[in-house]
């Protein structure tokens, strides 16, 4: 943004013109250099020189749904992180997460956070959950470029619906493909590069409606089952004491889980598969 | 009819701010004061959708009277010059001396500068860690911004409200208290009061719209207040303050159909969540990932896995 925006003459035109509410076709107009995908990208690949988020899993369970992320982005063969976070709260009632190119991922995560909050502020109310998961599709929709290149970012979206209709199940999940498709996800989803761990793990552990703490565990087993097989994501590292992020979304609003709280149920699912070895040794 | 060639600045000017005072004195009033835990908006509107207080940002509020269409404008820009600023600096760089700056500018390049001026007033407010940085901007239609400490006055009969402020208003009051003396300060001039012809001892909950900026929240600190926490504020019975939770944003859209499996906003328009129908749905694919997957339960199963 250049100070001319905030200078002498106030407001720019722009900023006073025609009513709308999404952030994004906003920064279009008064300044089109900071949206992700207007950039020209040197055609050359570039999936080895990013940092690449892996493994997220999202469950429903009786109250709202769970999402959890590992703590791993890797560059090449090389693991560029250790703890890294790749879930967040997009509003007060969704979260997202994801997988791929870090740095893109992580600039259209801010920018989704924005334009969910700049349109409850222009609107005096918040989007429809339906209305949250396609303006997402929008924004991985206008990364296809970049994707082309090796540099995809596949989010995961889910949230409370305050509008769900009676006897409807209020935790929804949404997945994406690299083309902007939006796919509502029944019980269960993962994205990433262990995400078929994942899901494999999650199909042997969760129910429909699983009370929090089941569910929280099946979805922190189905992390460690994609790091049991997957060099591109994380386990639990008692070490540097690194766990899954891990929020939850019900009918008071996203929170994430403590550290203590995540750290707990990952010890637990270690010393029950430890268990286990040792019966078979004996 | 002959067309006079020449009126001097001094006249036009005055022409203008006059024009501009009638405007907003017609209007209801707006009282902003700081309180012991940041700032409390009080504004008479009988609307509960069109609103004159709203969020601007974080620790960022925004107050306004007299024409709704050119305020909102003005809100909507500083929506977005708050967001724009954040998105592209930090959250911590947006200030209200930033905003209020650029709506001085806009207020006052439009009133030398055009025909008709802005029929507004504005109050930018921003609460601090501690009271003492708590900020209240007053704008006039003109540009002219004044910084205020304590409370803000606009609309109609502001300079009555504002002596019966004077009067009552001291530093640091709780929330009850700073609500109650700006709601008597407003029902003093208000039409809708006994004392003015109207049906009230004193501006019921039903034609005040009230928000706070609440330093003790965390991120975002304006929230309206309104409903039964609006009316046990008013009442004398000491309820505990913010014992009612914000309402959630329920059924402000039409209930929704998950089905999952299928792409949004496809298929039957009365059931925009639902590609074709509820009564339909057997005939979907099914997209679980495999037979045995521990989906038993009360969730739809289009087949048995015999069939399958």
């Amino acid at each position: 943004m250049s100070e001319s925006s905030t200078g002498r003459s106030g407001f720019p035109p722009a900023y006073l013109d025609r009513v709308g509410s999404s952030f994004t076709d906003f920064l279009g107009l008064a300044a089109p250099d900071l949206l992700p995908g207007r950039r020209t990208l040197p055609a050359a690949p570039l999936g080895e020189l990013a940092p690449h988020g892996t493994t997220i899993v999202a469950v429903t369970y009786e109250g709202g749904v769970l999402m959890g992320g590992d703590r791993r982005a890797t560059m090449g063969n090389l693991i560029s992180s250790r703890d890294i976070e790749k879930v967040y709260a997009a509003d007060s009632y969704s979260v997202i997460g994801i997988a791929g190119a870090a740095g893109i991922a992580i600039e259209m995560v801010r920018l989704y956070q924005v334009e969910l909050e700049h349109y409850e502020k222009i609107e005096g109310v918040t989007m429809s959950l339906d209305g949250k998961a396609n303006r997402l599709a929008g924004m991985i929709r206008g990364n296809l470029g970049a994707a082309m290149q090796g540099l995809a970012v596949v989010p995961l979206f889910a949230g409370y619906d305050l509008d769900a209709a009676e006897g409807a199940s209020p935790g929804r999940i949404f997945s994406y493909d690299v083309t902007g498709g939006n796919y509502e996800e029944r019980g269960y989803a993962s994205v990433g590069s262990g995400s078929l761990f994942a899901r494999n793990s999650l199909k042997k552990t969760w129910r429909t409606g699983l009370p929090a703490d089941a569910a929280t565990r099946s979805l922190v087993e189905s992390l460690y089952d994609a790091a049991d097989d997957d060099s591109a994501t994380g386990g639990p590292d008692p070490v540097r004491r690194l766990y899954p992020i891990v929020y939850r979304v019900d009918a008071e609003g996203a929170v994430r889980l403590p550290d203590a709280e995540v750290a707990a149920v990952a010890e637990t699912i270690i010393a029950d598969r430890s268990a286990g070895n040792e019966a078979r040794e004996v | 009819m002959t067309m006079p060639y020449y009126a001097s600045a001094e006249q036009v000017m005055r022409d203008r701010s006059e024009y501009a005072r009638k405007g907003i004195s017609r209007g209801r009033s707006v009282a902003v004061l700081t309180y012991v835990d940041g700032v409390l908006f009080i504004a008479e509107n009988p609307s509960a959708t069109l609103h004159k207080v709203s969020e601007l940002y974080d620790r960022i509020g925004f107050a306004a009277v007299g024409r709704y269409s050119e305020f909102e404008s003005l809100r909507v820009a500083g929506v977005r010059l708050a967001d724009v600023r954040g998105y592209s600096y930090n959250r911590r760089d947006v200030t209200g001396r930033v905003i209020a700056n650029a709506y001085a500018q806009t207020l006052g390049a439009v009133f030398t500068e055009q025909l008709k001026p802005y029929e507004v007033e504005l109050c930018v407010a921003e609460v601090g860690d501690s009271s003492g940085g708590d900020q209240l901007y007053r704008l006039t239609f003109d540009g002219s911004i004044v910084d205020e400490s304590d409370f803000v006055v606009m609309g109609g009969q502001a300079e009555t409200v504002a002596n019966h402020l004077r009067e009552h208003y001291t530093r640091g009051m709780g929330l009850r208290e700073a609500l109650r003396v700006g709601v008597r300060a407003l029902s003093a001039v208000s039409p809708a009061t006994a004392a003015n012809g109207g049906g009230h001892d004193q501006l019921p909950a039903e034609q005040l719209e009230v928000a706070v900026l609440d330093r003790r929240r965390h991120k975002r600190a304006f929230r309206r207040v309104a409903g039964a926490s609006l009316r046990s504020l008013l009442s004398d019975e000491p309820v505990p303050e913010e014992a009612a939770p914000p309402a959630a944003a329920t059924h402000v859209h039409a209930p929704s159909a998950p089905a999952p499996g299928t792409p949004a906003g496809l298929g039957d328009p009365t059931a925009v969540d639902t590609a074709g129908g509820t009564e339909d749905r057997t005939l979907e694919p099914d997209t679980l990932d495999g037979a045995g997957g521990g989906t038993e339960g009360d969730q739809p199963q289009p087949r048995t896995d015999d069939e399958r």
